[in-house]
């Protein structure tokens, strides 16, 4: 659980995850594990298109959450079940005490559920006196050593076999050996016994279907069954966002739920409930059978535009498994109570602001978890609207955030202090081209790669339209520079425009262009960003052109997905950025397009080149196939490795406010690409340029890093 | 119409296999009856299904190990009248125990559980068991070994394809299984284990009568 008072204690606290060796291997291990297991575990499935199927299914049940809450009860009631509805956590946890207390009950075993930990329900019952024992595996272990889950569904992932050997010594009173399948036997008997003397048993559910009344709930291990058999009373507690309408929708979610959480088809149990089933612990022979449903603020998000959707979410915890901050740092420090992205946006609804604030800002916008989540959910879109409202609702206005809206709205202003850059940079670069000299006060823990200098000359001062203007065009195209590659590597853009000499594309550079807005975009200032697109469209008419071209994949990826979104209240420039977002295209994909001639080359004569795939490329953009094309046209060995598609670190401002998790995910992919044996390491981002170059020249690794339009060039 | 069922039947048999659960045919009920009463006499012999009564407990875990009896004992709730007197016979032959409810009362322990599935489901494996009867529902889960019967004409493709079915079982107060293979967790590790509260083995007696002559 993330309880960081402020950002120095919250960056303590990942610290601390990161020197966690043992937890570290172990989720490094799974994220790998994980990755292997997503390939095979949707075989013979439309994936598209049950993502498509999931997410439909539960807008439309939220969208009329209130009449599938009344026909449920409905249902259920007929069928001898008591259901109740709770505003707030607090009132859910009143309620269940309450059916505790009318019912004698003092011993409860409970099976695995989220929203009971949303409510920190076994706190408050232990404070009301009553026994409560979590009966799945993992959670009876965090139970014991008072944590709470760093993993939604693998909650004690964190700890190793000799620790939990140690807990289940000091829990029997005997000496436990530390082989897993025995540790699982103990934990088999010791929880047996409280099944049998218990007489409250509260679970969750991951379906509440309307047209019956029934719950529906996961599990691997058996214990669900236990829990809702053998004591007299049965109590579980489901958020609404857990109604569907029918039979078939639950269905729908089921197909997809195990295969991505575990990789299962299935779990080995479903357990189907509906009303109150025979007992015989019960003094009426039926089941006092209750159902709680919690409410905790998910009705408001219901009714939103933009949120509602991450009530799709189905608790499957894919988006942790394939986060790159994740995997390092566990979900300890990486949630609240939820875990993984959907926690980074829930946390803020159903725990408060407070604390979220920290969360909210350790993501990458890298879009695994988009690409990743089985309801559909545009995560990295909601963290970052998440983040908006917490920036501007601190008390404190975001000075760094404020400031940079001002500078990169007035483009003169930006661009006249990167000029002026170049004369004051001296004392730190020493006239290299590295920035090598930084004061320690500010910059001791960004010091893991070597950060790059100002170039002498942009590439807007150096841009000679001439060459590009043929006769009979087959396209027109805007070039769009963007900040990074026009003021600190303006190289890449002369060797990618130097590729298109001579071909029939007609190339203008608008100087009046101004920055992307996507620096400004992840600072949570979406009104500024807003009006640099508005600025950006205005300049280069997408009527004009066939494409706008950018080297730069974030450019890309955010002029193509965010522009469009960031306008879309404005009727006027709503169409225009559509239109825009339809026009930008990536170098690799262009260059295709031109053609195999353009991009031939003879000089790397099969150099062995491994490639990093740009989060904003790959999953931003969806291209993939066509950098990997293009290497081996321009004559090199492309090499895969397994890690090509995570992310750098760089994440924009992100490697600022997180050097130490920037920096080891660094380190990794640094690793990966030197098990290839490699020469070059090749990229179409000039920001990862900027974090892999300067990490392999800080750690002495041998292998260059280009930009595609650098490595297409060395080898023409 | 046969080969769409052995296709069904051979897909369940696969997707059962590759988690762990038993698939065997069997002609007749009689020969599943003699199979779950072998599986039974035979199951002491192997260490790996002992279920934690041997290790280092607490006290009170131990005593409701002590309850246990020392006989075997197989439960074989909601099964047909002539089945149940066949079973009988073979039980006392073999000198087990056999109990049809109250099996709330031997939670220390049911050696071999033997039930009849309502259908089957061929894409994932599953055997769905509609056990409202308390008994019922106990035999799957605190039996060390679950034997099912599920009949060859009872196997659909797809879950979508029994979503009627199930609307039916659930339009009244209802308690309905999917049951996937043995229970299993992979909370130590993610090392996966078998056997945490549920049963450690489960077979599947696909009975297809077209095949018995």
């Amino acid at each position: 659980m993330q309880t960081a008072e402020n950002n120095r204690q919250y960056r303590k606290q990942l610290k601390e995850a990161l020197d966690n060796a043992f937890q570290r291997k172990a989720l490094d291990n799974f994220a790998v594990a994980y990755r292997g297991i997503r390939v095979s575990n949707f075989e013979g499935i439309d994936r598209a298109r049950l993502i498509e199927r999931i997410g439909k299914a539960k807008d439309a049940a939220m969208a009329r959450v209130d009449a599938l809450y009344h026909q449920f009860r409905e249902k259920a009631e007929a069928a001898g079940a008591t259901v109740h509805l709770a505003a707030s956590d607090a009132a859910a946890n009143e309620i269940i005490a309450r059916i505790a207390a009318e019912n004698s009950c003092t011993r409860i075993v409970k099976s695995k559920s989220m929203t009971a930990e949303e409510t920190l329900l076994n706190h408050f019952l232990e404070n009301r006196g009553y026994e409560v024992i979590e009966t799945d595996l993992g959670e009876w272990i965090i139970q014991l050593r008072r944590e709470g889950p760093s993993h939604m569904v693998m909650p004690a992932i964190h700890l190793s076999r000799n620790e939990v050997s140690r807990l289940f010594t000091e829990v029997t009173g005997k000496p436990q050996d530390t082989d897993i399948e025995k540790l699982v036997k103990v934990a088999r008997r010791e929880l047996r016994e409280r099944f049998v003397t218990a007489d409250m048993g509260i679970s969750g559910a991951n379906f509440a279907i309307a047209e019956t009344g029934t719950l529906g709930i996961v599990s691997n291990e058996g214990n669900v069954g236990l829990v809702t058999t053998m004591p007299r009373v049965h109590v579980a507690l489901v958020g609404i966002d857990k109604l569907t309408a029918t039979v078939a929708d639950a269905l729908t979610v089921l197909t997809g739920l195990p295969r991505n959480a575990t990789g299962q088809a299935i779990t080995s149990y479903v357990t189907w409930i509906t009303g109150a089933n025979p007992s015989g612990a019960s003094a009426t022979g039926r089941k006092n059978m209750h159902i709680v449903f919690l409410d905790n603020g998910r009705s408001a998000l219901a009714g939103d535009p933009v949120f509602s959707q991450a009530l799709r979410c189905v608790r499957c915890g894919a988006c942790a498994n394939v986060c790159p901050i994740y995997r390092l740092v566990g979900g300890h420090a990486y949630g609240h109570i939820y875990i993984g992205a959907i926690g980074l946006i829930l946390t803020y609804f159903f725990h408060g602001r407070d604390k979220d604030k920290h969360l909210i800002e350790n993501c990458l916008n890298c879009q695994a978890c988009k690409e990743v989540c089985v309801a559909g959910i545009d995560l990295p879109r909601l963290i970052r609207e998440v983040q908006k409202v917490v920036v501007h609702s601190a008390e404190q206005p975001f000075l760094p955030g404020l400031m940079a809206a001002y500078v990169l709205k007035r483009r003169r202003v930006f661009h006249a202090l990167l000029r002026s850059g170049r004369y004051v940079q001296q004392p730190v670069t020493g006239n290299t081209s590295y920035a090598r000299h930084l004061p320690d006060l500010l910059f001791k823990d960004h010091k893991f790669k070597e950060l790059p200098a100002l170039a002498k000359k942009p590439f807007r001062d150096q841009w000679q339209p001439a060459a590009y203007r043929p006769a009979r065009p087959r396209y027109k195209v805007a070039l769009f520079s963007g900040c990074l590659q026009d003021f600190v590597y303006p190289e890449q853009l002369l060797a990618g425009t130097e590729m298109l000499k001579g071909s029939r594309v007609r190339l203008d550079f608008i100087q009046a262009q101004g920055c992307c807005g996507l620096p400004l975009y992840m600072l949570g200032e979406h009104g500024a960003a807003a009006d640099l697109a508005r600025w950006n469209m205005a300049n280069i008419d997408p009527g004009e052109y066939d494409f706008v071209l950018t080297l730069c994949a974030s450019c890309a990826s955010h002029m193509k997905e965010n522009y469009p979104f960031l306008l879309e209240k404005q009727a006027g420039t709503r169409v225009n950025a559509r239109q825009y977002a339809d026009k930008v295209i990536d170098y690799s994909s262009f260059m295709l397009l031109v053609g195999e001639s353009a991009a031939a080359g003879k000089n790397a004569r099969g150099q062995k080149a491994a490639y990093h795939a740009p989060c904003h490329l790959c999953r931003g953009l969806g291209v993939s196939a066509a950098p990997r094309e293009l290497l081996e046209i321009a004559g090199y060995a492309y090499v895969p490795h397994d890690e090509e598609e995570t992310c750098c670190g760089l994440g924009g401002s992100y490697s600022f406010k997180f050097p130490e998790v920037s920096a080891a995910i660094l380190d990794k992919k640094l690793g990966a690409v030197a098990e290839t044996g490699a020469e070059i390491l090749v990229t179409d981002c000039p920001g990862c340029v900027m974090q892999l170059r300067g990490g392999a020249l800080k750690q002495g690794r041998p292998i260059k890093v280009l930009h595609m339009a650098e490595a297409l060039q060395q080898s023409k | 119409m046969e080969m769409h069922r052995s296709g069904l039947v051979e897909q369940f048999r696969q997707k059962a296999d590759a988690v762990s659960t038993i698939v065997k045919p069997v002609a007749t009920m009689a020969e599943a009856l003699a199979y779950a009463v072998q599986v039974c006499v035979r199951k002491e012999a192997c260490a790996m299904l002992s279920s934690g009564c041997e290790y280092g407990l607490s006290d009170p875990a131990q005593e409701l190990c002590g309850l246990k009896q020392w006989e075997k004992l197989m439960a074989a709730p909601g099964l047909a009248a002539a089945d149940i007197d066949r079973l009988t016979a073979l039980c006392r032959d073999a000198g087990i125990g056999l109990i049809r409810q109250g099996l709330a009362a031997h939670a220390g322990g049911i050696d071999v559980g033997l039930t009849t599935a309502d259908f089957g489901i061929a894409d994932t494996g599953t055997l769905v068991l509609h056990c409202s009867d308390e008994d019922l529902r106990l035999a799957t889960m605190i039996s060390e070994v679950h034997v099912a019967v599920l009949r060859a004409e009872d196997i659909y493709p797809n879950a979508d394809a029994a979503a009627d079915r199930l609307a039916a079982f659930f339009s009244t107060s209802d308690y309905t299984a999917f049951i996937t293979g043995p229970s299993r967790t992979a909370d130590i590790e993610r090392v996966l284990t078998l056997g945490v509260h549920g049963p450690l083995d489960l077979h599947v007696l696909i009975l297809d009568g077209s095949t018995a002559s």
